[in-house]
């Protein structure tokens, strides 16, 4: 039988926010344990929340920039369930009436063509702290600092087919938000993770099939091959005539396999209900009106805007806009660099990123500036290097933070554009092999190539390849 | 000369600021009264006598440096309910008999800054959960009127202090007549504000949508006197509402002449003790012969607050308390075995069996499959009580009628059967679902016992219902009777 994979992600995304969602405390990364709990995070008794108008804007934020509809009212309630990491007894998130409903974004597929995926929804929520299990021998140690940090919890509809348009999709959202500046997309400290969804079914039928969730995947590579293994691992379990049970999953990055946490009738009765300490939030046109001002360019548009304007293809501006940073990064270099787009794009793209990507750099701290990069790059176009010095000239500046300018004129790699030059090396280089001349002109024309390494071998590869070809077609014709 | 513990928060402001007495000296006489009675009343949880006399002394200096305000130097008690930073906060439970709050609740804050000098905490109700005092993991209170009788609940504590004049007033909290209930049982007045009025900051929780700090004092005067300092917007909780608070003493005077009077039909029903009616009707005619009109309205989803009331209460309060869990603070069984364990018997020795029933009440209305049922058909029958309380508001300025349906019941009469129990708050939940104010005011005696005369009012109008106690206290003494023992 031909199956069908239905895929949904839930991605939580920690909000950029100074304070926690609903106390003053810090959010900030990296603290020792406990440093950054408050009272209401450690759920004193008589504290109250009082929600943070910084991660309502960001959801807000959000929601626009998915062509969701923003909800005038949305209401927090508690989900109440016992565990050490979550103080309160109940996590205060939303349920029946969210912040953000029903919004789409587009993925890119391997065929070139577009997809929509939906987003049922995307809600505020605080997140609970940590429960360290191997700091304490013997003992479980918790840790709440990150308990209160904000987060919207972002839920697609089961619009993907593939592990690979999951990843996309996921792709997709990290740019997103990361563009929005209400998320850092920091996977591996977890500011950015994801639950799938997975279900699969006869291919044309239209029944779901029963769904495993895998829980808190923390990157693009984990979500990729857990959906690839859930999916396997279904199909042939369906095949053998067995079913698929309602459970939550957990991925084993080790083994690269998914395992059973729990059952459907394990799972909890989380006896949702209204936080009778929070009032709805009430959002009025102005206000709404008032973020939707204040959005950046989001990243398709950006890639409209550089295919268009930069004459790019749409998989390079893709690419290219693939964060904020990168974009910004291309177009300070183009900027320096009037006309020549598709050459920043080739280097940006290629020796750049090989670069950052080697060095495990991100755009921000690459070694190389995109005014220093344009520098370089002009430097080909005027004719002083060649593209193929530019490289060594680029690894070079990378390595000793110098300007291409200065590496060229320290390491002599000016290009050799004096015809007189170029035709004395060549000279040289006819009287020294006779022989390979005679045969040249006996029609080896294959001979060509090798009287042109023979001139750069003596100019050292600083010849003008352009002009090198021109003069040497003359001499050797006689 | 009336002794000191005789005189009202205002008499006593008078002569401090007078200079006829210190708050030292009055702290002490106090202190002295409370040990004196502790004995047979139990009405405290802590006595802090000694940051007392401290706070007594700074309150001394703040008059000897001429500065005015009611409440300097005047000594309060606290319900156990509110936390004090560096002084036991228990809630009348074993989960927190040991708890130091590192933090003021709002109330305690702003008291303290208004210059009241805290005389210790009052016992309660466990988590506020009673209407009695008999639930408390520190024994039962005892009404000052009879000794074998309940003070009420599940402010036990601070009405029987007020009444026996341990304090010449107290703070309290109303979740379902927790203030009005004792406060009619015990012969004092007790108010509960609108809700939103008092911040909740500090004030461990038992049923968020329905709790509003409140007090007990021996007048209406008094009482606008202590909510002048207690109200007001809190940025830290968010229900606190962002009104001004008005001069709740500018009013009180006020004559009553054309003021509209609604007779509660569903209040005089067939539950009410006759002689409790009589008290009542008397009262009225004192109001109507200061110029008051009676009418008679009806509440029709009144009766049905009970029921309602014990859906929403409990359902709040199995969240509310799920904090108590023996990993941060309070009490923690001995040798967890494991998480599960930590948890069953933190909970099951930590809570008394009042609040572990309504936990499970409350578990069971909020789970799947009896949510709607339960929970959501409360929330609606709510919205029509409320919708009630709204139209009659429209015909009537005020709501009067008895705050109980019979006198101080004995100690241990009720407590086999917790809808019994329940169903003495019959009058009182109704404002604590619309969240309107309410007043109980004295109004006599049925066989040596207090009984109280209930004013509702529309929210926010605490200056009116005020004055109506105030009027009515102005042409009664019924407020200035101590129990026997305790003049």
């Amino acid at each position: 039988m031909e199956w069908e994979t239905v895929i949904g992600l839930e991605i939580h995304a920690q909000l950029l926010t100074r304070s926690k969602i609903f106390s003053g405390a810090a959010t900030a990364y990296g603290a020792p344990p406990n440093a950054q709990a408050s009272l209401i995070d450690l759920a004193y008794p008589g504290v109250l929340p009082v929600l943070n108008a910084e991660a309502v804007r960001m959801a807000v934020k959000f929601g626009l920039a998915i062509n969701a509809r923003v909800m005038r009212r949305s209401v927090f309630a508690r989900k109440n369930y016992f565990y050490p990491d979550l103080p309160k007894g109940y996590q205060i998130s939303q349920y029946e009436l969210p912040i953000v409903c029903g919004g789409a974004v587009c993925i890119l597929l391997e065929d070139g063509s577009e997809k929509r995926i939906g987003v049922t929804r995307a809600h505020l929520e605080e997140d609970a702290g940590k429960s360290l299990h191997e700091a304490i021998p013997g003992l479980t140690g918790v840790d709440l600092n990150r308990a209160g940090t904000p987060l919207i919890e972002i839920v697609s509809d089961p619009d993907m087919r593939s592990a690979r348009e999951a990843v996309a999709y996921l792709k997709k959202m990290h740019t997103l938000v990361r563009y929005l500046r209400i998320c850092d997309g920091n996977m591996q400290e977890g500011s950015f993770r994801c639950d799938a969804n997975v279900s699969v079914r006869p291919r044309g039928a239209e029944k779901l099939g029963t769904r495993a969730e895998i829980k808190n995947l923390n990157s693009f590579r984990f979500v990729e091959k857990a959906i690839q293994f859930e999916v396997a691992r279904q199909i042939e379990l369906l095949e053998a005539g067995g079913a698929v049970a309602q459970e939550t999953r957990l991925y084993d990055a080790d083994r690269g396999e998914t395992r059973a946490m729990r059952s459907k009738e394990q799972a909890n009765d989380y006896r949702y209900f209204p936080d009778p300490d929070l009032l709805p939030v009430e959002l009025d046109e102005p206000t709404i009106d008032a973020i939707a001002a204040s959005l950046p360019e989001l990243p398709d548009q950006k890639a409209q805007r550089f295919a268009a304007e930069y004459g790019l293809s749409v998989y390079d501006a893709g690419v290219l806009t693939a964060s904020n940073e990168l974009a910004d990064y291309y177009e300070q270099v183009v900027l320096h660099l009037a006309g020549h787009a598709k050459l920043a794009a080739n280097t940006v793209m290629g020796e750049l990123a090989g670069l950052l990507n080697r060095d495990g750099l991100e755009v921000g701290e690459s070694r190389v500036d995109a005014a220093g990069l344009a520098l370089l790059l002009q430097r080909i176009v005027d004719d002083t290097i060649s593209g193929k010095l530019a490289k060594e000239v680029l690894e070079a500046m990378w390595q000793e933070r110098a300007s291409a300018d200065a590496i060229i004129e320290a390491r002599g790699l000016r290009q050799i554009t004096d015809e007189s030059a170029i035709e004395r090396a060549i000279d040289a280089v006819m009287s020294a092999h006779a022989g390979q001349l005679a045969d040249y002109r006996a029609g080896k024309d294959k001979l060509f190539g090798f009287f042109v390494g023979q001139v750069m071998k003596a100019t050292g590869g600083k010849a003008n390849p352009a002009r090198l070809n021109e003069l040497l077609r003359k001499k050797l014709g006689g | 000369m009336t002794p000191w513990h005789a005189n009202t928060v205002a008499e006593l402001s008078a002569a401090l600021h007078e200079g006829s007495v210190s708050s030292v000296e009055l702290t002490a006489v106090y202190l002295a009264r409370i040990a004196q009675h502790q004995g047979t009343l139990n009405a405290f949880i802590s006595v802090t006598q000694e940051a007392a006399l401290l706070e007594a002394e700074r309150a001394d200096a703040r008059l000897r440096a001429g500065e005015r305000g009611a409440l300097i130097g005047v000594p309060i008690a606290h319900k156990d309910i509110f936390c004090t930073a560096g002084q036991k906060t228990t809630c009348g439970s074993r989960m927190l008999a040991d708890f130091v709050s590192p933090y003021d609740a709002t109330v305690v804050e702003r008291l303290r800054a208004a210059g009241a000098v805290m005389l210790g905490k009052t016992n309660m109700d466990e988590f506020a959960m009673g209407s009695s005092t008999e639930t408390s993991y520190f024994g039962p209170v005892r009404n000052p009127w009879d000794a074998a009788r309940v003070p009420g609940g599940s402010s036990g504590g601070s009405a029987a202090a007020v009444a026996a004049r341990l304090a010449p007033a107290a703070t309290a909290t109303d979740t379902g007549g927790s203030i009005r209930q004792p406060a009619a049982l015990c012969g004092v007045t007790g108010l509960k504000p609108t809700y939103g009025r008092v911040s909740r900051f500090g004030m461990v929780a038992f049923a968020s949508s329905l709790d509003q700090g409140g007090l007990l004092t021996i007048s209406a005067e008094d009482a606008a006197l202590l909510l002048a300092a207690m109200a007001g917007f809190d940025e830290r909780d968010s229900t606190s509402v962002e009104l001004p608070v008005p001069d709740y003493t500018a009013s009180l005077a006020q004559p009553l002449k054309g003021l509209k009077i609604g007779l509660l039909h569903e209040f005089f029903d067939q539950g009410l003790d006759p002689e409790i009616e009589q008290r009542i009707r008397a009262a009225l005619e004192v109001l109507r012969l200061e110029g008051a009109s009676l009418k008679e309205v009806s509440l029709p989803n009144l009766p049905l607050s009970v029921p309602t009331y014990y859906v929403v209460a409990p359902a709040e309060c199995s969240s509310n308390l799920a904090r108590f869990d023996g990993v941060r603070y309070g009490y923690r069984c001995e040798r967890p075995r494991d998480l599960l364990d930590l948890y069953q018997r933190t909970r099951g020795e930590g809570f008394g069996a009042e609040v572990k029933r309504r936990i499970m009440v409350g578990a069971y209305v909020l789970s799947a499959g009896y949510y709607d049922a339960y929970y959501l058909k409360a929330q609606r029958v709510r919205a029509l009580i409320s919708a009630d309380f709204a139209r009659a508001f429209h015909e009537v300025d005020v709501l009067i009628g008895p705050t109980t349906p019979t006198a101080a019941f004995e100690l241990g009469a009720k407590t086999g059967d917790p809808v019994t129990m329940y169903l003495n708050d019959i009058y009182t939940i109704g404002a604590n679902l619309a969240g309107l104010p309410a007043i109980s005011v004295p109004c006599g005696f049925v066989q040596g016992l207090p009984v109280g005369m209930q004013i509702i009012g529309p929210h926010f109008s605490e200056p009116r219902l005020l004055n109506v106690a105030h009027r009515y206290q102005c042409e009664s003494d019924w407020h200035r009777r101590a129990p026997p023992g305790f003049t």
